[in-house]
C-alpha cells in the first residue's frame, strides 16, 4: 500500500470520530452540547497534532526513538512554573488572571529549561539511552518533589485553585486559550514547512547533515524551541499526557514506511486526533466516564514503552 | 586551494593536532598516514568544519572555511567520516540522493537524478539500488556512502578511513574509483589510511602525522622510504619494488 493510501485511511478514520464524537447520542439541546463538544474536540485535535510534531522533530535531533519531550520531564517544568507563580505571587495576581502571560511565562520557562538539558545531555558527550532515561526520571521525579513541597506549604484555597490547572482535562477546556494555541500551531506549521527538508538531512546524522550543508547545531537549538513550544502548548491546553507522543510517533514510524517527515508528522498527527477523539468517544459513551482517558492511555503507552525498550536493547547489543 | 595554517586541538588538555601546516594541492590525491591516534581523523574534521579549530585556519581558495556559508562550501568540500550508522531506514539511491541535496534543497531535478544514477553506476550499486541499507554487508554500505558522496560533485572529497569494512577486492575498487575522479574529473582527494600499502600505490602525496604533530609532507615517492617510515612507525620497514610499486613488507618486522 501507498504512504497516500494510508494517510487517506487515517484521515478518513480522523473524521468518523470526529463525527461520531460531535454527533453521537446527541440528547436535549443540541444547541446547548454541540458547540461544547466541538471545543473540546478542536482541543483534542489541536493538543494531538502538538504533540506528535513536537516528538516528531525531538526525536530526530536527539537520534533516539524512545525519548520525547515528555519523557525527559519537559512537561513538569510546566506544573513547576503554575506552582511557583501560585506560591509567590498568589492566585489573584496578574500571572494568573492574565491568561496570556500565564502562557509565555510557561512557554518561556519550558524553553529554556529544554535549552539547559540539552547543552548537558546531549553536546558533552554521548550517553547511552539507559543514562539518559535515568536522568529524564531522575528529573521528574525531582520537580515532582519540588512541586509537591511547594504545595503543601501553600494556602489550601490557593491549591484547589493551583489544582485546576495542573489537571486540565479535555472536559475543561480554556476557550481562550485555543485560540492562542491555534495561532501557535499555524506559526510552528509555517515554520515547519521551510525546514522540512533539513529535518530529512539531520535524520542522517550530525556529521552526515552538517557534510551536506545543515548549519546542525543552530538547527538543532531552533527545533528544541518549536518543540518546547509545542509540548507547552498542549500541556497549558489539556496537562500532561506522559506517553502519548511516544506511542504515536512510533506507530507512525511502523506504519509508514518513509524516512520524510512531511508524511510522519502529518501520519503521526493523524494518529493522535485518532486515538484522543476516538479514545475520549470510548470513555465518554462506552465505559460512561468510569475511566479516564489519560489511565488508558498511560496503560497502553507504558506496555509499548517496555516493547520499545526491549526492542531497541536488542538491536544495540 | 585549501590551505591548512598552524591548527591546533586539544580535547582536555591532550593536544590532538598540533600546529599543522600543509597545503592540499588540487588535482591530486593526498593520504593522510600515521600510527593510531596521530590526529588524522580529527584534522580532516577541522578541514571539513566538522570540527572548529582551537588556533589556526582552514583556507579553502583563500577564504577561511568558518566565513563560508554552509550550504556553498557544501557544493565545494564533502566529508564521509568512519562510523555511519543510520536511524532512519533508507534504500540505497534514497540515501544517495541526499548527496544531491545542497543543490536541490530536497526536490530533486531532472539534473539532479542525472547525479544520483552516475554516482550509483560509479559505485556499482545499480543492481541493488533499490535495497535498504540495513539488508546490505558493510561493504556495500560503504560504497553506498561513498556513491552519495560523489553525487555531492565536490572539488575536494575527503574521506576518513573508507576502506575499513572493506574486502581486499572493494578496496581496490574503490581507490581505482578514487583515482578515476582525480585523473577523469579532476576531483581532488584526500583519504585518511591505516594500510600504508594502498597510500604507496594509489596518493600522489602523503602527509604523515605523529603525536598529533606533521612529520612529513610530500610526494609519495618520497615518503615510501625505509628511513622516513621508520621515524613514523618505530619500525624497520623494508621496500620491495613490484611492477612499478612500492610495497612496504612489514609484516615480520621486528617492532
Amino acid at each position: 500500500m501507498r504512504n497516500s493510501t494510508k494517510l487517506m485511511i487515517l484521515a478518513a478514520m480522523a473524521i468518523v470520530f470526529i463525527l461520531l464524537y460531535g454527533f453521537y447520542d446527541i440528547k436535549g439541546g443540541f444547541d446547548y452540547a454541540f458547540p461544547k463538544r466541538m471545543l473540546r474536540v478542536t482541543a483534542m485535535i489541536i493538543t494531538g497534532i502538538a504533540i506528535a510534531y513536537s516528538t516528531v522533530v525531538f526525536q530526530t535531533i536527539t537520534h533516539n526513538r524512545i525519548l520525547t519531550p515528555s519523557v525527559m520531564g519537559l512537561d513538569s517544568m510546566y506544573q513547576v512554573v503554575q506552582t511557583l507563580i501560585y506560591f509567590f505571587a498568589g492566585s489573584m495576581s496578574v500571572w494568573v488572571l492574565n491568561k496570556y502571560l500565564n502562557f509565555g511565562a510557561a512557554i518561556l520557562a519550558m524553553v529554556i529549561f529544554a535549552l539547559i538539558l540539552y547543552r548537558f545531555l546531549f553536546r558533552a558527550d554521548k550517553h547511552p539511552i539507559y543514562f539518559l532515561l535515568l536522568i529524564g526520571m531522575i528529573i521528574g521525579t525531582l520537580l515532582g518533589s519540588f512541586v509537591t513541597f511547594l504545595q503543601v506549604l501553600i494556602d489550601p484555597v490557593e491549591y484547589l485553585s493551583l489544582q485546576s490547572r495542573l489537571f486540565a482535562t479535555f472536559t475543561n477546556v480554556k476557550a481562550e486559550l485555543l485560540f492562542i494555541s491555534i495561532g501557535i500551531l499555524a506559526l510552528a506549521f509555517l515554520y515547519g514547512y521551510l525546514i522540512m527538508g533539513k529535518l530529512d538531512v539531520m535524520s542522517l546524522g550530525r556529521e552526515n547533515a552538517m557534510n551536506l550543508g545543515i548549519n546542525y547545531d543552530g538547527m538543532v537549538m531552533r527545533i528544541l524551541i518549536l518543540s518546547s513550544v509545542l509540548i507547552a502548548t498542549s500541556t497549558a491546553l489539556v496537562g500532561p499526557i506522559t506517553f502519548f507522543g511516544l506511542i504515536v510517533a512510533n506507530l507512525s514510524y511502523q506504519y509508514l514506511v518513509t524516512y520524510k517527515h512531511s508524511i510522519h508528522i502529518l501520519g503521526a498527527s493523524l494518529i493522535s486526533i485518532i486515538a484522543l477523539v476516538g479514545g475520549n468517544f470510548l470513555v465518554e459513551h462506552i465505559f460512561e466516564l468510569r475511566t479516564t482517558l489519560s489511565v488508558i492511555i498511560n496503560f497502553v503507552g507504558g506496555i509499548y514503552f517496555i516493547y520499545l525498550l526491549l526492542k531497541e536493547s536488542r538491536a544495540a547489543g | 586551494m585549501i590551505e591548512i595554517k598552524g591548527l591546533t586541538k586539544q580535547f582536555g588538555k591532550k593536544p590532538v593536532v598540533e600546529d599543522v601546516t600543509v597545503t592540499i594541492e588540487p588535482g591530486t590525491i593526498t593520504s593522510f598516514i600515521g600510527p593510531n591516534g596521530a590526529g588524522k581523523s580529527t584534522l580532516l574534521s577541522m578541514v571539513s568544519r566538522l570540527l572548529e579549530a582551537d588556533t589556526g585556519e582552514v583556507l579553502l581558495d583563500q577564504n577561511n572555511v568558518k566565513k563560508w556559508k554552509s550550504s556553498d562550501f557544501a557544493k565545494r568540500v564533502s566529508i564521509l567520516k568512519q562510523a555511519n550508522y543510520l536511524n532512519v531506514r533508507l534504500t540505497v539511491r534514497e540515501l544517495v540522493s541526499f548527496g544531491r541535496y545542497p543543490y536541490s534543497k530536497g526536490r530533486l531535478s531532472a539534473a539532479d537524478e542525472k547525479f544520483v544514477d552516475q554516482a550509483i553506476e560509479y559505485m556499482n550499486l545499480a543492481d541493488m539500488e533499490t535495497k535498504y541499507l540495513d539488508e546490505l554487508s558493510g561493504g556495500q554500505k560503504q560504497r553506498a556512502f561513498i556513491a552519495m558522496v560523489i553525487a555531492q560533485d565536490t572539488d575536494y572529497i575527503l574521506l576518513d578511513e573508507p576502506l575499513n569494512n572493506l574486502d581486499m577486492k572493494h578496496s581496490v575498487q574503490i581507490m581505482k574509483i578514487l583515482r578515476k575522479l582525480v585523473d577523469e574529473l579532476g576531483k581532488t582527494v584526500v583519504i585518511v589510511l591505516h594500510d600504508i600499502n594502498f597510500a604507496s600505490v594509489y596518493s600522489d602525496r602523503i602527509v604523515a602525522l605523529k603525536n598529533g604533530r606533521l612529520m612529513k609532507n610530500g610526494p609519495t615517492s618520497e615518503i615510501i622510504n625505509s628511513d622516513v617510515l621508520r621515524e613514523i612507525y618505530d619500525m624497520d620497514i623494508p621496500i620491495q619494488e613490484q611492477n612499478g610499486c612500492r610495497i612496504c613488507v612489514y609484516f615480520n618486522s621486528h617492532t
